[in-house]
């Protein structure tokens, strides 16, 4: 029975849905990475505009603050502004109410036999805790108020050994690790891309040399390449970036050359070489974009990989250098002073975790969503 | 099989030598030198040192004569360390990394496996939950991080285990670094041993089995568990000689006297042979790792065949 042409056509066109729009479908449906999506990007933004707004400078000391405690509390803290406060109206020599601290400001009402010389202020100017000190008289001189200003700091995080804001450089840290595990993981995947295709694509004795250099380098121990790399070039980030992406791109060229291997046989290729496309044009056109797929989930899972590598180097004292710092600096400096300042080691150690995890289970999704054989 | 042994090793040869050559040269080539002070020697000091270590040589000429006290089994006399030969220094740091690695890696093998399997049985419970999570945490959780806390937990709050030192007689001292060594790798081989098993329990060879009437301990434990083993097999290579030559991280924050140390150290203070010697025992170690790995494999896939 022959099929009516307009039932045909009463059918509306299913809109086709490529390899990404189902693998984003996918993704979106794991809890656990749409969670770890958002935490990295909240993550990102403190890292990049944290430090920015910040009231702490990453590197300014406050020397009276050395390794306070982490705590909600502005510093310095009631308990020490009143009793401070009050001494310094006894050696002005001053009979006084009871000071009343609100915000910033500390006011008592003050008396005295004699007419109060405004010079007493001094007293607290000279203090340390406190700043711009006014005085306010009655018109016989005799009792008035007594206000001053004092500086309260906010440390949520507590401070570090010499007294900097630790929330400060943890952001810095996070800035510093998110920007070399991003930046290590695109050299490794240019690097990594290119040799493996071109390894793979080539076949025959130059495939079979340019492995065999990535099985030398791959039994060389990793931290070798990366001191030496420092020792010639001096500490800096760009090297410490480099290093890693000179040393994480060979699992890389070999997934690649892998997916190459198969794909130079396929028609579409040789149909692409019988039309005359050169080799570079075959390449960057034909076979690097099917690779992608792959490449895309490894570099997610490269990015936790390069992050640690960093905070290793930073921890065995290879890595950035005082007063910039990175969330592996700073654990090592915390696992220094664990005893009696925890905090130091508890925040970053959770940051740093907090990370990892993040992309790992990105990094799982991703697999799960773009490589549909396993379920 | 024999002969298939004696093949890989000696085609481990020209690869050994490209390290050994690669590294000897990158580390001649790095500035300074192991006798580089703050205040620079006085020349005619400085000389004498140099010809006494046979540095004034040319750098070919010194290279040969590693290479040819490196096949005699010296490796010659440490540069920072006076008084003490690499071999020496190896064969004091030597067991004790071993002894740890060791420890680290069974307990690894056997706890990963245990776990991974026990997941991949009761898979989509709240066990695989537990194990993967645990997994994932041992994963992502760095080494110095989880070394701290370990020992200030159990060596300075709870003071039940020593925060750090190393003792050779008492294995109190062993607990901490091999738990903060093996965890990592528990948590991977687990990863490892639970996917490989739920695949290796729907496949034809363990239904076989099922049909077969055997008993269910049976065929977990010789059917499917033989299968799952392959991927944590082909994970250990590399990582069982990453532990046996010690790690840095741990011998550093416990203060264990073991080798894992002595490539940063030697690294940084231009102490050449020392490094000469870490590398060489790192690649040997690797290079052994990887080929008892592929005997192992031969062994659990009797479809894999050497040629």
């Amino acid at each position: 029975m022959a099929v009516q042409p307009d039932l045909i056509e009463d059918i509306p066109a299913v809109a086709g849905r490529s390899l990404w729009q189902d693998a984003w479908a996918r993704l979106r449906r794991n809890r656990a990475a749409v969670a770890s999506m958002i935490v990295l990007a909240a993550l990102c933004l403190v890292g990049i505009f944290g430090p920015m707004v910040w009231p702490h400078p990453y590197d300014q000391v406050y020397p009276k603050f050395v390794r306070v405690p982490a705590s909600l509390e502005a510093y310095p803290g009631t308990d020490s502004i009143l009793p401070g406060f009050e001494g310094l109206l006894q050696r002005a020599r001053l009979e006084h109410g009871e000071p009343v601290l609100e915000g910033g400001e500390v006011s008592v009402a003050v008396a005295a036999d004699e007419p109060i010389d405004p010079r007493i202020l001094r007293y607290f100017e000279r203090s340390d805790l406190f700043s711009n000190p006014r005085l306010e008289l009655a018109d016989d001189g005799l009792s008035g108020t007594l206000a001053v200003d004092v500086e309260r700091l906010y440390f949520y995080f507590g401070t570090d050994a010499i007294g900097r804001d630790l929330a400060a450089r943890i952001m810095i840290g996070v800035r510093i690790s998110l920007a070399i595990g991003i930046l290590a993981s695109i050299m490794a995947l240019v690097l990594g891309v290119t040799y493996g295709a071109v390894s793979g694509y080539l076949g025959g004795r130059v495939d079979n040399v340019m492995m065999r250099v990535v099985d030398i380098l791959y039994s060389l121990p990793f931290i070798f390449f990366v001191i030496l790399m420092v020792v010639f070039f001096g500490r800096s980030l760009i090297i410490i970036f480099i290093a890693i992406g000179a040393t994480e791109w060979l699992d890389m060229a070999r997934i690649v050359r892998g997916q190459t291997l198969s794909l130079k046989r396929q028609e579409f290729v040789q149909a692409a070489e019988a039309l005359g496309a050169t080799k570079t044009g075959i390449l960057v056109r034909h076979i690097v974009p099917n690779t992608l797929g792959p490449v895309v989930v490894f570099v997610t899972l490269l990015v936790p990989k390069a992050i640690l590598l960093e905070s290793l180097l930073s921890f065995l004292g290879l890595g950035v250098q005082d007063p910039l710092t990175s969330l592996g600096l700073l654990i090592s400096e915390g696992a220094a002073n664990m005893r009696g300042a925890l905090w130091l080691l508890i925040w970053p150690a959770l940051t740093l975790t907090l990370i990892l995890f993040a992309l790992n289970f990105l990094g799982d999704g991703l697999r799960d969503s773009l490589d549909p054989k396993d379920r | 099989m024999l002969t298939y042994t004696l093949r890989r090793l000696a085609s481990a040869v020209p690869t050994v030598l490209v390290i050994i050559t690669l590294t000897f040269f990158m580390i001649r080539l790095a500035p300074g030198g192991p006798f580089d002070l703050e205040r620079p020697l006085d020349p005619l000091i400085m000389a004498n040192l140099e010809k006494a270590y046979n540095l004034d040589a040319p750098l070919w000429s010194q290279y040969l004569t590693y290479l040819g006290n490196l096949l005699q089994g010296d490796l010659g006399p440490s540069f920072t360390r006076r008084d003490f030969s690499v071999n020496e220094l190896f064969a004091v740091g030597m067991p004790v990394s071993i002894l740890l690695g060791g420890l680290a890696l069974v307990t690894a093998v056997v706890l990963g496996t245990l776990l991974g399997a026990w997941a991949a049985l009761r898979q989509n419970t709240g066990v695989d939950y537990a194990v993967v999570g645990l997994a994932t945490f041992g994963i992502t959780t760095p080494t110095f991080v989880v070394a701290p806390l370990l020992s200030l937990t159990f060596g300075v709050v709870l003071g039940i285990l020593p925060a750090g030192g190393w003792s050779n007689a008492n294995p109190a001292y062993w607990v901490l670094p091999i738990v903060t060594l093996a965890l990592p790798q528990v948590a991977v081989i687990a990863r490892l041993v639970r996917g490989a098993t739920i695949e290796a329990l729907r496949s034809n060879h363990v239904r076989t089995a099922r049909a077969y009437g055997l008993p269910t301990r049976i065929v977990v434990g010789v059917h499917a568990l033989r299968a799952a083993m392959l991927p944590a097999v082909s994970y250990l290579g590399p990582t069982a000689a990453g532990l046996l030559t010690g790690s840095v991280v741990v011998e550093t924050i416990f203060g264990i006297p073991g080798i894992g140390r002595y490539f940063v150290q030697g690294a940084l203070g231009r102490d050449y042979t020392l490094v000469m010697g870490t590398v060489v025992v790192i690649a040997l170690f690797i290079i052994v790792f990887n080929l008892l790995v592929d005997l192992a494999y031969a062994w659990l896939d009797p479809r894999v065949r050497f040629d």
